[in-house]
């Protein structure tokens, strides 16, 4: 059994890490209009290691056996369809695949290590493309890239397995209909193709880090992938753009902080009351190290900044040695290049520390555009407090109610609970 | 363009003794000169064969286990491709790698039928 279990664990491992790149190079043996297929090789590959190994054993190398199988399944796939028109080879380079003078050579010459690195990169962009919503662009990723399995995915937007499927199907819809391929944007292009690529990163980890899930494995599954697909972006010359290591170390500060954020039980721990001894000081020195390379030239983007302060945030030995002033002069020029709310309300909490509940109460009231406001939890969970630490006990509960009716996670409602029961006793 | 055929002699007492690192060699080779001829647009297709054979023969009255010809002239493989002339078809022919191995090739032009 412990064997078995050994399997099961190295292969899950494997999946996660390799099974992206593996559809990558497939997707560009059979096309973009096949990825189905070539989603379909990568999982018979990854039965074919279950099954052999339960009898045989573990390979010496499991990863190079499961590339093996999976080239190997091409190859029969190609001689299979090779007059099917199911695949188009019309690219000189695939032509040689129908020949059996060249099919080896050439299908070798598609798995080379140099490439895989880049068809992965290039089927991440893919994905991303501008057209495609981001919801489906996050759950074509990590379907397709990161080896989730649709009802994993389905876990992870909190959606059912029935939603996801119809996502994929429109994503691979689009791409079948303009033809998109899988490939590194030209230069001109880069900086807002990677942009977009970025925030799909992000979002991915956020519903990791945030406290949606009640399921652990899910979400350092998620935060886990994010990271890898940042640190591929990294890994090559013409992609290793300033703000994808602003990101990089921005997710690190806050991985760093994933274990003191909820107790065992699941109860949420705000940041005065986290024991900073167990923040993880090896994330906080990588991610310190990925910001000073994220400042060379000229960009400064919202990962930058937010980076800073969560920099900030980590440095300081106990909660009220933060430094106040300097996050808000971050938070002040974090507002000078985006309008999103929550950064609003992120800044109205450094308010509150630094010059009290009173100031914090009016800078909330400055926001011109209240409707979009009111339908945000942070907005009314921020108001609790502010009214809270005014001692307007009866505001303060209304405000909690209201978040607590605007919040589908349960930690975070548990959460809410909590300060208004102890806000009664 | 016209199509021609490359019909490809021998070479197999040769090619069966090769070491593999001599066989993956010569595999690069095939694959250099097929993927130039794809690149100009002049492959049409061709696989290698299969020694074992079933021929036909007195008009389909008897079937022999053997091909037709044998030994220097058994039909190792075959190419279909593109030129202008049977001159430029020959002249491809000569950096065919079969030929490492001493094969004969025959190019013979797609005759069109009326």
């Amino acid at each position: 059994m412990e064997n078995k279990d050994h399997i099961d664990q190295t292969l899950n491992h494997l999946f996660r890490q390799e099974s992206g790149k593996m559809v990558a190079v497939l997707v560009k043996i059979f096309g973009t209009e096949n990825i189905e297929l070539a989603e379909d090789v990568v999982q018979d590959a990854l039965v074919s290691a279950l099954e052999t190994w339960k009898y045989r054993g573990m390979p010496d190398n499991p990863k190079a056996w499961l590339y093996r199988t999976a080239k190997n399944k091409a190859i029969d796939i190609i001689r299979r369809k090779k007059h099917s028109h199911l695949i188009d080879f019309s690219d000189p380079k695939k032509q040689l695949l129908t020949s059996e003078y060249t099919l080896t050579t050439t299908m070798n010459n598609f798995w080379e290590e140099n490439h895989i690195q880049d068809d992965f990169l290039g089927m991440m962009y893919a994905c991303c493309h501008p057209d495609i919503s981001q919801e489906n662009q996050i759950t074509f990723i990590l379907k397709s890239l990161c080896g989730f399995s649709t009802k994993e995915v389905a876990k992870s937007f909190l959606t059912s397995e029935d939603t996801i499927s119809k996502r994929l199907y429109r994503t691979k819809e689009y791409f079948r209909e303009h033809k998109i391929r899988p490939e590194i944007p030209p230069k001109a292009a880069i900086n807002s193709r990677t942009s977009t690529v970025l925030s799909a990163i992000y979002l991915m980890f956020n519903e990791g880090y945030n406290a949606t899930h009640t399921d652990q494995l899910i979400r350092k599954d998620l935060i886990a992938q994010a990271i890898l697909l940042c640190r591929s972006l990294l890994q090559n010359l013409q992609t290793q753009l300033p703000e994808a290591y602003a990101l990089m170390a921005l997710m690190h500060f806050h991985a760093a902080r994933i274990e003191s954020r909820v107790t065992a039980e699941g109860t949420l721990i705000l940041l005065p009351d986290q024991d900073r001894n167990i923040w993880d000081k090896k994330l906080i020195a990588a991610g310190n190290n990925y910001l000073n390379r994220a400042a060379f030239g000229d960009a400064l983007t919202t990962y930058h900044i937010e980076a800073a302060i969560a920099y900030q945030h980590c440095i300081a030995t106990r909660y009220n040695k933060t430094d106040w002033k300097k996050i808000l002069s971050y938070y002040d020029l974090l507002l000078k290049i985006t309008t999103d709310p929550i950064v609003f309300l992120n800044r109205c909490l450094v308010i509150l520390e630094l010059e009290g509940a009173e100031k914090a109460l009016d800078t909330v009231y400055e926001i011109n555009d209240q409707k979009t406001m009111e339908k945000y939890y942070l907005y009314h969970a921020v108001l609790g407090e502010i009214y809270h630490r005014l001692r307007q006990t009866a505001q303060a509960i209304k405000y909690y109610n209201k978040a607590l009716q605007l919040t589908q996670s349960k930690i975070e409602q548990q959460f809410l609970r909590n300060k208004i029961a102890g806000i009664l006793n | 363009m016209k199509e021609f055929l490359y019909i490809i002699r021998g070479g197999q007492e040769v090619y069966e003794k090769n070491s593999p690192e001599q066989m993956q060699k010569h595999m690069e080779h095939w694959q250099q000169w097929m993927g130039g001829l794809a690149e100009q647009g002049k492959l049409v297709g061709g696989q290698p064969l299969m020694n074992e054979a079933k021929t036909l023969i007195d008009g389909g009255a008897k079937v022999i286990d053997r091909p037709l010809a044998e030994g220097k002239e058994l039909i190792g493989g075959y190419l279909l491709i593109k030129a202008n002339s049977i001159d430029e078809a020959a002249k491809i022919a000569k950096d065919c790698p079969s030929l490492e191995y001493n094969c004969s090739i025959e190019v013979r032009e797609i005759s069109p039928m009326e």
